[in-house]
This record gives C-alpha cells, structure tokens and sequence, in this order.
C-alpha cells in the first residue's frame, strides 16, 4: 500500500500516473481517480471549510451527492470554475484545484472563529440582529456596515471575474426509451428496452463510467461488462457517460447535460466544455438509485467522517481506502458489507456500532467469523480530534435511556449508515408523487406518470441489507451540546431545526427556509430526510403530516453557458440587414438597432460627425432631393374578393371607397380605441391592396389580422400575404423626386397630373418590375419604389447616381425623423405609447363622417377617451434656439416648481432643424390645442428650459411641397 | 420578545430556549370585523396595518397553505419606485419610504438593501422610454438619474458595455434608493407583528366559497376549518384571485402566468446592485448569501402549475451571459415558479367590488413584492373605512369599464 | 416545453412552433354595447384553474388559429378544435 491506495483492486489505471495540485501542493494521482479518490490516496483528508462556522471537512459521500468537498477548480484565465464537486472532478494531467471559503488557509481559517461565537449564531440569527440603532427611521447600521461584512463572509467560491472563453454545445434528441442511471437497474431497464431494434433508447449516467455501484463491487463487474458490451453493439442504442439528467418536464422532455472537456487536460480547441440534450422521450426509466444518510450527532463532520456507502466505493473502484482504524457506526447491514469489503482491503476494522439491537443473520455471522467487534443497541454520542477524527464515543442505550457510561473508541475513520434514501428528485419534477414508507423510512414512489418507469432502489425495493434506518438525532444528545450537523454545508444543526419549531415554524417549508436546511449547493441530498424527522419529532406530529419539500429542477446545478448555448453576439438575436445594406456600409453609414433590423442611422463623410451628417442630410432632402432605403417597413399584400371590406373593418379609416391606384394613410385600432398602428393603404386593383405598416409591427399586425380573417370576419373572402421580405423599397424625396425617378421608369406616367400624391402604379424601373407608389414621410414630393428584394441593391445604385447627380445624396433614419416631426407626423411607439387616440394626435379626421363599423370604435366611445384635458399633440418651441429639448422630458405650467406636483406632458420627439434653424419639439400635453401660444416650462437637471407651445406642423401647413 | 443584539446575547446563554413563536396557531372564531383571504406579504402587512394604524384588533388572515408560501417566497426581492405614470409613482413611492423604515417598525431585520436598480437601455427606443422615467420620477421628487454606458459600468462593473454585443448597452435609468430585501423575513415580520397586536393567522385553512346575504353583501368565507363570519372580507390572493372572486360570482380583468425564477450557487460578492433589461429580457441581482438571483417575464400561456418551460428559463440565461460575460461558467441551483396575476394594465386593483363588504387587492402581476408594504398600509385604510384611500382610488376595478387604464406596460421599461 | 396537437396538421409539435393568442369563446357583445359589457368582452376573464378554453395559432405551420382545451394545473393539452366547432366535452 502506497499512502492509502491498496496494491490491488479497483476500476482505474494503476498503470499511470497523473500529477494535480491541490492548494498548491503537488500530488499524483491515476487516470480514472476522482479528485477526491486522488486526495485521500495522498492521505489528505481536510478539504473544506463549512458556511457559517468554518468548519474544517473531509469528503463525506462519492458522487452529486457531496455536501462538503466543494473546490475550485483552476483552468487559467475565464476558466476558473468554482464549487466543483470533488467527488465528480476527474483527474487530469495538471488539474488545478483549490479550497474555498476559507482565509489565510484552509488549515488555518481565521473564520474558524465563528465556530467559537456559535451560541451567537442560530438559526435565524440575522434576523434579530444586526440592524443597529434607527436613523431618521433607516437602518443605516444594516445598510453600511453588517451587511457589506456579512456579504463578504457568505458565499463559497471566489466569483469569476473574467467572461468564459469556452464554447457550449446543444443538441435534441428523440428516443422511445431514456434510462436514468446506468447501475445495475438502469442497465437491465436498458438491455431489456433495446432488444427490440425499433426502440430507440439513450442511457445517461451522471459518473464518467458506466455501472453505477457495480463499478464498487467485484461480484457485479462481470455483468456490467457485459452489459455495456452488448448495448455497445446495438445501433438503436446511445449510451452517454458524464451525462446528468437534470430535469423532466412535461410529456417525456428531458434536459441532459454532458460533460464534454472537463476531464481532458488538453482538450481540442472546436470541442464545446459542455453539451445540452434536450431530448423528448416516449418512456423514461429513473434508475437512479438511492443516497446513504449520515447519523446525527455531536460533531459529526470532521474530516474522516464518512458514508458507509462512499467508503465501500472508494475502496471498490479506487483501490482507496479511507483509512487505517476504522469504526463502522450503523443501523443498516450494508454497513457490515462495507466494513468487510475494507478489511479485505487491509484496514484494520476497530469495532462496527450497531444502532439496532439486532444485526441481520448473515453479517453478524460473518463479522463475527472475521473478528470484528460489533457492539449493538447504542447511540452515538460525539467524536474527538481537531482537523480530523481521533475517536467516537457512544453508549449503550435501553429504549430511549442510556443504559451504561461512555465510552471512546479509537479511530482515523468513521463511517457511519443511516439508511437509505430512494433518489426519487426526476420523478417529483415530473409531477409524480411520493408516500411515506414507514418501514423503509424514506419516501418511495406514489403516484407515478405513465410515461416513467421507476426502476431499481429508486423505486423502494431495497435488498433487506439496505433497510434500516437511524433518522434525525441520536438518542441521548441534547441542544446543549456541541453541534450535531443536519445540512453539512450549510452548516444547520439539529438545534437549528428544534429552534424553528420553537419558534412556531412549523411547515416544513418553513423550517427550511428559516434554517436553510436543504438549501445549499448538494440541495439537502443527504441531509433532507434527517431534517424532517427532528422537525416532525420536535412538532410531536408524524413525519408525513410534516410534509417534505418540493423537489426543483435541476438535480444538480447546471452552467448558465450550458442552457445559453450559442446564443450570444451575433447569435444572441437574429440580426436583419435589407438588401442594400452593402451600399448603406460602403457609403459610411452609422447603424442603429430597430428591432432585428439593422438601420443607417446617417452617412457621415470623412471628417464629418454623425451630427454634422444628419443636418447635411436633412437640408439636401429639402433643397434638393434624398435616397432612402425604406425596405424594413412591414409590407403585407391583402387580396381576394372582399379584400376590400376587410380592410375597411381593420382600419378607422374608411378603405372599401379607395379607388384603384390609390393610397391612403391609414390608421389601427386595438379593441380598446388606443392607437397601435399607421401606415399606407394602397389599392392595386379591385381585389388586391398592398399594406405598409412600421417596421417593428408588422409581426403583429399580420397576427392580428390574421385573428380577425380566421376567427371573425370568416364571412369575408380575402387572404394575406407577409411580403416584407419580397420587397425592396427605396424613397426619392426632395423637390427633385421625379426628376430621379423619371429617366429609370418604364410603363408609368410620371407626371404631376398623372401620377398625384397618394397614388400607387406598376411598372418598371431600369427593366425590373417595380410597385411605385407616390407618398412622403417628409412633407416633399415623394415616391416609394418598391422592387423585388433582389435588385433592391441595384435600383438604389442607380437611383443614387441619378440623385447625386442633381445634388442630392442618402439620407439615414435621423434625418428622415427631423423631416417627418417639422411637417407633425407621428411615429408609432414615439408619439404613442399605447394609451394615445387618433383624436388626441388631431387625427380623428381620418375617421371620415360616414357611418360605418371597425376594430376600436366602440372602445373609442368609453368615458374616459372622450373626457376633456386629454394629452394632445403639440409642437413645442424652446425660448432659445439653439436648445434641443430632451425626449421624455416633462412638462410644467410656467411658474410651477421643478419637483412634486404633477406633469402637464411630456416631450416626445425633439431636434435641431437646419431648416427652421432651430430646436423643436413635439409634445403630447393636456388640451394642448387649446394651448397655442401658451409658454411652458421643461425642467431639466439644473436648469428650466422655456417653450411655447405651437402647432406641431413646423413647415409647409398647406402642404404645397407635396404636390405638383 | 423584542429581537436585538442584547436579547440575541442573552438567549445565547440561555441555549436559546427563551424564544416564542414568530406567531401562534390560531383557530377561527366564529366572526370577525375584517377576514383577509390569502397571508401572503400583502394580505399579512394589510391586517398588519388595520391593527396597528387603524386600531382594529378583530381581525383573521386565512390562508390556504403555509403563510408567506406564494409568490412572497418565489420573488426575486426587487424593490424600485421609478413607474411612468403620477398614479403608480405615488404607490410605489408610498411603499419604498415604507420598506426604508420596516425593519425598526417590524423590529425584525428584513435587510432591506437599498443598492441601487439599473435599467439598460440598448437603442434609440429604451434611452427615450427610460429617459421619460427619469425625467416624470424626478418632477414627482422620486430618484432616478441617467447614466452612461462608462457610468453603468463604474456602477456594476461586471455589466458588458462593449459594442461587439448584439444589443450594446446605450445607457441606464439609476434609482439608488431601489434594492432587495429578504422575502421571508418581510412575511414572517408582519406575520409577528400582526399576531402580536392580536390578529388571527390561520394556516392550512382554504377558503371554498363567500357567502353573500339576501341583499348580495358579503357575510363570510366558507372554509376548510368551518364558515368565518365577517363585516367585510378582503382578498388578496395574488395567481388565486380569479378562483376565489369567481366563489362570489365576480369575473376579474386578470389572468394568472407562470413566472420563472432562478438562483445560482453561492460565489463571493460579484454583482453590486440589481441590473435589469426589458429589450433582452432579462435581470439579476446577488443575495447577501452569495446567490445570484435571476428572472425575465412571464411564461405565455396562463397557469396554475407553479412551473414554466426550460426555454423560458434558457432564453433568460442567453440574456444574462451577454450581459453579465462572467457569469457563463455560474451554475444554476434552483429555478422555480410562481404564479401571477395580471391585468390588461399591468397595474393592481384595490379596493371595491360590486358585492358590498368584498374588497379587493391584485393585479400586481410580476413586481408585487416592492409594494408590499404599501400596499398593505393603503389597503388596511381601504378596508378600515370602506372608501378608497387616495393613493388607491385610481386603482379601482371601474378603471376598466371607463379606459382610465394606468398603463405601465405600455410605457414600460420593464416587465419587473 | 408542450406538445400541441395542431387539428389543421395533425401530430404534436413543440410549442414554440405555436403562439398563444388568449381565452377562447369571448363574444364581442351586440351593440349597443353599455360600457360594463364592453369592458368584460375587452378585459374579464374566467382564468380557470382548471380546463381553461384558449386560442393558439400555429405561426410557425399553416398560421391557423385553433382552439385547445387545456388544465392549467397539469398544463396537459386535453383536446383541440377548430374555430366554430363546439367546445368538446373532457374530463380533466
């Protein structure tokens, strides 16, 4: 024997070696050893410190279950991971571990110091204290100095300070059958599933080897190779390994996560660290086994304490043992197995203590054949040592009393079994059940899905050496004495629980929380039955009424990375970019997000700010002529016979009396009479409109009329059709529109009289097929081309050549927003925010006076959308000129004090325009058309800025500029 | 007993047998001047508030399961008052000078923390939205303070402002006074204080029907302990609301979602304040206990079930990862739902019903934990008098049948 | 994540390939409306736990709308139909 590793026995490579640090101290371990089988080979057996008292640890348990052996494990910069799971990191050449919580060092831990102060810190303590004397009402005391030294002193592990380098991978998967758990349950559920080849099945087992406890025991390794052998040769089988099931959802979705590159020292640079399954499965298999519980007792968590069960596996498949002296304490015979399985080892077994009277037939026999002490009916009482146990004292009881003195027994190691607890967390996530099993005490499987199996110990069905059990606090022990741990890591005592009781907390639910029993990283897997019991005995009242916790997803804890996947940068949100985008780029245009889409906000030159490039680009459209790439606004074509009175009930204009080749602004409703939606109506012919709507609605207008087409008005014969992407559309606004357009058109008369405002005809420009439609959002003689989105790239080159030629030039999204606020048209979503009305924007004209029906009109009639002193639009003009309101800034009556009274409005677009030479606004403000001339006040940080309150149309009120 | 250091200390030697119940089991009396359905933070603060404001002592909360078990115990804690519209900034308000006191009134330490709330602003859009806020919190003498993408990050420096982001950071809204607190301890708090001023808790106790007299008001609930009689009877019952006004025949503008929530395993302090974003749908703050505390909105479809899809709660971690880079190797420990109640405004309901004697108080959809407090203490005035307190009138169930809706969700910068 | 039997093309899909569109069955009431009936039609509703009667529409499919009968306290989907079907009879 080699430090602790026995010379022959268990499932890793003996024949190699790997070297590891662990707080900076090198060791060598095997492949296939875990971080924690490697540790205790060395004979290290302090590897932690507690929550709350810092207490020093050892590995209590073998696998997810681990509440103490929490590290951090080092993979240079952005990948430092913190509270590893000892117990599942697997060696590596070079692995880089350290412990946590603790300072200077884990052997010596000033926090330790809490561990002194305990009667200071129950449970709940931080409630009654810590607030301090009230100033001005205010725990200042809380604010400033408990709780920054109480946030410093929680958590475990150092944050990470770096973003991740590593990549995460996700894949879905479908099978008939997923097993949960590859012991020897998991395997025969496996085997017995795939012999039938159209059965697709998928094995997932959370340790990096396949067999679960057989894995620990010589008799079963001979099935377990054979069993993985067989599955390796069946096609309709996938066996993942490092794969943790850590949710079932509804109707068989499952979450996996697979550990792809953790294990490898030097992992291929493409390969993701971790890869998400979501698989949907016909049936699931949990076969997940069952999780010793420790016995509660003074001071039962120093290093060298340890599960009978991970003891067993430690030696079994490791070759480890845990220690040399050792003393078996028990209330199960699998204990017995235990000891037996170490002594073959070469541990000198010093007594096993029986909680029970009676041992089962078979061990009793057998130990006493081997010459083991075994001492029965008793109870624990505490153990000795400092960083590790020396001893463990007991005595022997009668009933409920103490029947004789104390007495210690020497040891290096302590194993204790409380019993077993069926692992049953996939099965409440899946909305099963769980019933009480008295004489197992555990909870077993209730009510279970029809699409889960419940296979192996998980199901309840324990071999008679796995019954048994020794719950909540050991007879003979009082709160008076030391600590007799329930929830390892955080540190929660059987104390703590009893003072929850005391304290009138008595739902369990309750008790967790006010304790936090249950609630650290191992999510109380060994420590939650213990738990109940002191609370159902201390409440008088059974363990079932007391009620257990509800079980949450995930089963253990899982990388964000893992469930973000890909998605982040460019990945995060699909970005859309319209088919001239290349030529916005090539031309310097500054992007702004809107939505998905990616829109030229303004086409600075050399040397020219963005600024400087808005106000060139807004004077050039009025002077002489702009090219705009307009193609994100939504598009949707409406056809059939009764498009037309469709329409006509959408819109709160009147559409049905549109005449063919016309267009017009047009208005949507939601039911409630609030403005959601503007854009233009255009009818091609009798039978087929083209719709344009905002860029960022267009989603869910074609969803909302859709509703309507569907659900409502199915008397009317129309279809729909998304054309968004079909069309690339480009404005020519400017004086000089039609002299662009002219020379590139065919097939349409472009001429003033021929082709007047509001107008739409088809042709072609430059030989493509073009939908011309004559509108302006600028208050210029406009016109839209629209053509197919693949020569969008090419009818704006050309366009844009024609206009440069004439003096004119792009134009972005800002400068497009001064031109349409100095004419007063709206933006939806700037001027709105879902609560204005057509006749709060002074659009109730577009309404018309007939008679007729459409969506919003009866909600437009409610009292309050037709109460006096609603908001209205206005412009707003500051004192000063050169000013540039801020949007959303508020507005007052003029000798109204800057703070606590209430807003008369609010600004809701604002700029500086080259062509009023000036700051404006829009605004939307209580009467505001009754207010012309009114002066106003803005106040602003330090500052109240004046404005008078005008017309919102800043240019051209007649509207000349748009004819002709 | 008065919790403080000194009694901390002196229980300390006493091996903390001295302690007495945060509340007693109660069992029903036959009548009471006010029964409030449902001892969550809000219907607890409000018999809280009727005994010790408005000196009425004949008072029962039931409650269905174990008290401070629904949405008080599934909330991510945020506390803000920076709303849009003077409504909603008064009952914020209201509520956040409350939460600033509570721990001295209550004598119980809720570790109100107030670290500041940020909002992210990530295009032309946000900034305006956000901007709007600051700009109507200030007028309403409310802090709310803009800051740079530098400034954020000089704020919470784990935030990304870099702009190779799909969404970079554009700016932020500031409320300092905004921050967490401890959910279980403001429930368990009133609870005590409740109790101790002679309110009735009773627990494990549903409420299957509200009996109405022969002139339609309100006599009392029928529940699983016997029927309580009662003058008036108020329900506050959150993702329940619909199932219990349904028992006295009235239909409510509300509908019940699932609401997502997740913790990761606890890491030394990395996240200083709470950090919110609406376009990515997402926000996180850190508990004194080292978790990070994560949620974004709803589920789509009402729900009852207390659960929600994993790709609701991938979606939300994809936000966080771009946001917060650092936190990508952060492991998940729990996620969970609650379930809540949402009005087509996104604003609460308080106050009357059209049956004489029921009262109302819900709507609070994701964000009801910060107004506990006040809406406890406007709610108590409410039910005390029979007539809306002034902060609450505006939220009357009438609101509905004459569109003076209090849009939050329209000008909303977030879901939360 | 659900799986919702489309009536339109038949076998469960995952839900996201859905979106929920709200309580079926809501009647907009006949004019002329008080503004107590109209505010029901835009705002009450039932919110059962329980069997609840919602709309979805299969966005990412054929875009119909269709109606799902579903037990908000098992989320489990219990049948669909079409628009201007009746309502189904199903136990929970």
């Amino acid at each position: 024997m080699s430090g602790f590793r026995a010379t022959s026995g268990g499932r890793f490579d003996r024949a190699r070696r790997v070297s590891f640090t662990f707080d900076g101290v090198a060791y060598l371990g095997h492949p296939g050893d875990t971080l924690a089988s490697a540790l205790m080979a060395n004979g290290v057996s302090l590897v932690g410190r507690s929550f709350k008292y810092h207490r020093p640890r050892g590995v209590l348990a073998a696998g997810a279950e681990e509440p103490n052996a929490l590290v951090t494990v080092d993979r240079g910069p952005g990948r430092i991971t913190p509270n590893c799971r000892a117990t599942e990191v697997e060696l590596f050449e070079g692995l880089v571990a350290r412990s946590q919580n603790r300072f200077p060092s884990l052997g010596f831990d000033l926090g330790a110091i809490n561990s002194m102060l305990k009667p200071l810190f129950p449970a709940g303590f931080y409630y009654k204290t810590f607030m301090g004397p009230a100033i001005n009402g205010k725990a200042k005391f809380w604010n400033r100095l408990f709780e920054p030294l109480i946030r410093r002193a929680a958590g475990l592990g150092a944050a990470p300070t770096e973003p991740d380098p590593d990549a995460y991978a996700s894949l879905f998967a479908h099978c008939e059958v997923l097993v949960v758990g590859s012991g020897e349950a998991g395997l025969r559920a496996a085997l017995s599933a795939s012999e039938n080849p159209a059965v697709r099945v998928i094995l997932c087992e959370m340790d990096h080897d396949f067999g679960g406890w057989l894995l620990a025991d010589p008799t079963g390794a001979r099935f377990r190779d054979e069993a993985i052998a067989t599955l390796r040769t069946r096609p309709n089988v996938r066996l993942l390994s490092r794969t943790q099931c850590f949710g079932l959802f509804l109707q068989g979705f499952v979450g996996l996560v697979e550990r792809v590159t953790d294990h490898l020292a030097d992992p291929a640079i493409d390969a993701p660290r971790e890869r998400l399954w979501q698989v949907r499965a016909g049936r699931i298999v949990i076969a997940t086994g069952a999780i010793e519980r420790p016995l509660v007792f003074p001071d039962n968590d120093r290093p060298g304490v340890m599960l009978s069960s991970a003891a067993h596996i430690l030696q079994g498949r490791y070759g480890v043992l845990p220690g040399r002296a050792i003393v078996v304490a028990t209330a199960t015979d699998a204990a017995y197995r235990t000891a037996f399985a170490l002594a073959d080892g070469g541990a000198r077994i010093e007594a096993i203590l029986d909680r029970r009277d009676h041992a089962g037939e078979r061990v009793r026999a057998e130990a006493e054949a081997r010459g083991i002490r075994v001492e029965t009916g008793l109870t624990l009482l505490g153990t000795t040592g400092k960083k590790h146990v020396t001893g463990v004292s007991y005595a022997p009881m009668q009933n409920q009393d103490l029947r004789g003195p104390s007495q210690v027994i020497a040891c290096d190691t302590l194993l204790v079994s409380g019993g077993f607890t069926p692992t049953l967390h996939l099965l409440s996530q899946a909305r099963g059940s769980l019933r009480w099993d008295e004489p197992l005490s555990a909870f077993v499987p209730d009510k279970v899905p029809e699409n889960i199996n419940i296979a192996g110990l998980a199901s309840g069905d324990f071999p008679p050496e796995l019954r048994g059990a020794a719950l909540g606090l050991l007879p003979g022990n009082d709160d008076k004495s030391a600590l007799a741990f329930v929830d390892f890591q955080n540190d929660v005592t059987a104390r703590d629980i009893r003072l929850a009781t005391r304290e009138g907390f008595r739902s369990i639910e309750h008790v967790k929380r006010y304790t936090t029993t249950g609630m650290a990283t191992d999510q109380g897997k060994t420590s939650n039955i213990n738990a109940l019991s002191i609370a159902a005995e201390s409440l008088s009242q059974s363990l079932p009424k007391t009620g257990h916790t509800t079980f949450r997803m995930p089963y253990v804890p899982v990388t964000f990375g893992t469930l973000a996947g890909a998605y982040r940068a460019e990945l995060f949100d699909p970005i859309r970019r319209t088919p001239m985008h290349d030529l916005a780029e090539k031309r310097g245009a500054v992007f702004e997000d809107i939505g998905l889409w990616k829109r030229a906000h303004a086409f600075p030159r050399a040397g020219e700010s963005v600024k400087a490039a808005v106000q060139r680009e807004t004077r050039t459209v009025r002077e002489h002529v702009g090219i705009f790439d307009a193609s994100t606004l939504g598009k949707i074509e409406v056809t059939g016979r009764d498009a037309a009175a469709f329409l006509d009930r959408i819109y709160a204009n009147p559409v049905a009396n549109l005449a063919p080749g016309r267009c017009r602004y047009a208005l949507m409703l939601n039911e409630a009479g609030f403005l959601i939606e503007d854009g233009i109506v255009a009818r091609l012919s009798d039978q087929r409109f083209h719709i344009t709507t905002t860029t960022g609605g267009v989603g869910k207008v074609l969803h909302l009329l859709e509703d309507y087409r569907q659900t409502e008005f199915i008397d009317l014969d129309c279809f729909l059709a998304p054309v968004t992407e079909h069309w690339a559309v480009i404005a020519v606004q400017g004086p000089k529109a039609r002299e662009v357009i002219a020379p590139l058109i065919e097939g349409i008369n472009v001429a003033a009289d021929a082709m007047p405002h509001m107008t739409i005809r088809e042709g072609r420009l430059t030989g493509v097929p073009c939908r011309l439609m004559r509108a302006s959002f600028t208050g210029e003689r406009g016109f839209e081309v629209n053509v197919p989105a693949d020569f969008g790239f090419f009818a704006m080159e050309a366009l844009l050549a024609r206009a440069e030629g004439l003096g004119g030039g792009l134009y972005g999204l800002e400068a497009m927003h001064i031109l349409r606020a100095e004419k007063g048209y709206i933006i939806i979503g700037q001027e709105t925010d879902g609560t204005v009305t057509p006749h709060d924007l002074g659009l109730g004209w577009a309404m018309g006076k007939a008679p007729r029906d459409f969506i919003g009109k009866r909600g437009l009639a409610r009292p309050d959308l037709l109460a006096k002193g609603r908001k209205q639009l206005v412009g707003l003009l500051p004192d000063d000129p050169a000013v540039v309101l801020e949007e959303g800034a508020q507005i007052i009556l003029q000798h109204e004090p800057s703070t606590g009274i209430a807003a008369q409005g609010h600004v809701t677009s604002a700029y500086f325009s080259p062509n009023l030479g000036r700051g404006f606004a829009l605004a939307m403000l209580k009467d505001g058309r009754n207010r012309m001339g009114e002066v106003v006040t803005i106040p602003m940080p330090g500052e109240r800025v004046l404005a008078r309150i005008v017309s919102p149309v800043f240019l051209d009120p007649e509207g000349r500029a748009l004819h002709g | 007993m008065h919790f403080s250091f000194l009694s901390l200390l002196r229980q300390a030697f006493a091996n903390h047998e001295g302690w007495q119940p945060y509340w007693q089991q109660a069992a029903p009396k036959p009548f009471y001047d006010i029964v409030i359905v449902g001892a969550g933070g809000h219907g607890l603060s409000t018999a809280y508030y009727l005994a010790s404001e408005f000196g009425m002592r004949n008072i029962a909360v039931v409650e269905k399961g174990w008290l401070g078990g629904g949405n008080t115990a599934r909330n991510t804690t945020v506390i803000r008052s920076n709303y849009l519209w003077e409504e909603s900034e008064a009952i914020y308000e209201h509520s956040l000078k409350l939460w600033e006191s509570l721990s001295h009134v209550l004598n119980i330490n809720v570790m109100y923390s107030p670290r500041g709330v940020m909002m992210l602003a990530h295009n032309h859009h946000d900034t305006m939205v956000l901007k709007r806020h600051v700009h109507a919190n200030r007028l309403a003498g409310i802090d709310n303070e803009w800051l740079t993408p530098e400034e954020a990050k000089a704020f919470c420096p784990l935030l990304n402002i870099e702009q190779n982001i799909r969404y970079p950071v554009t700016g932020a809204a500031l409320q300092r006074r905004g921050g967490v607190a401890r959910h279980d301890a403001v429930a368990w708090g009133y609870a005590r204080a409740a109790a101790a001023l002679g309110v009735d808790i009773i627990e494990n106790c549903p409420v299957t029907g509200i009996r109405r007299g022969a002139d339609g008001a309100v006599m009392g609930v029928e529940t699983g302990k016997g029927f309580i009689g009662a003058k008036r009877v108020g329900v506050v019952a959150a993702g329940h609301t619909s199932v219990l006004m349904e028992m006295a025949g009235v239909r409510m503008p509300i509908e019940s979602f699932p609401l997502q929530a997740l913790v990761s395993e606890p890491v030394k302090p990395m996240m200083p304040c709470v950090a919110m974003s609406n376009t990515i749908h997402a926000y996180m703050s850190q508990s004194d206990k080292g978790e990070l505390v994560i949620g974004a909105g709803t589920d789509v479809y009402t729900s009852y079930s207390q659960a929600g899809g994993l790709h609701i709660s991938q979606h939300t971690l994809e936000a966080i990862c771009e946001l917060f880079p650092a936190t990508r190797r952060m492991k998940m420990l729990r996620n969970w739902g609650g379930i809540v109640d949402v009005t087509p405004d996104r604003s609460p309901i308080i106050g009357k019903t059209p049956v004489p004697g029921l009262f109302v108080n819900c709507g609070w959809g994701t964000g009801g934990f910060k107004a506990t407090t006040g809406s406890g203490h406007v709610f108590a005035a409410t039910l005390a008098s029979g007539e809306p307190h002034p902060i609450a009138a505006p939220f009357s169930l009438d609101r509905f049948r004459t569109g003076r809706l209090i849009d939050e969700a329209a000008a909303a910068a977030v879901a939360h | 994540m659900l799986l919702i039997p489309c009536p339109y093309c038949g076998f469960p899909r995952p839900e996201i390939e859905f979106r929920h569109a709200g309580e079926a069955h809501l009647m907009r009431p006949e004019e002329p409306a008080s503004d107590e009936a109209y505010a029901a039609f835009l705002y009450e509703r039932e919110n059962p736990k329980g069997i609840a009667a919602e709309r979805w529409r299969h966005v990412h499919g054929c875009g119909r709308y269709f109606n799902a009968l579903r037990d908000t306290v098992s989320d489990r989907i219990l049948a669909v139909y079409k628009p201007g079907e009746v309502r189904p009879e199903v136990a929970s």
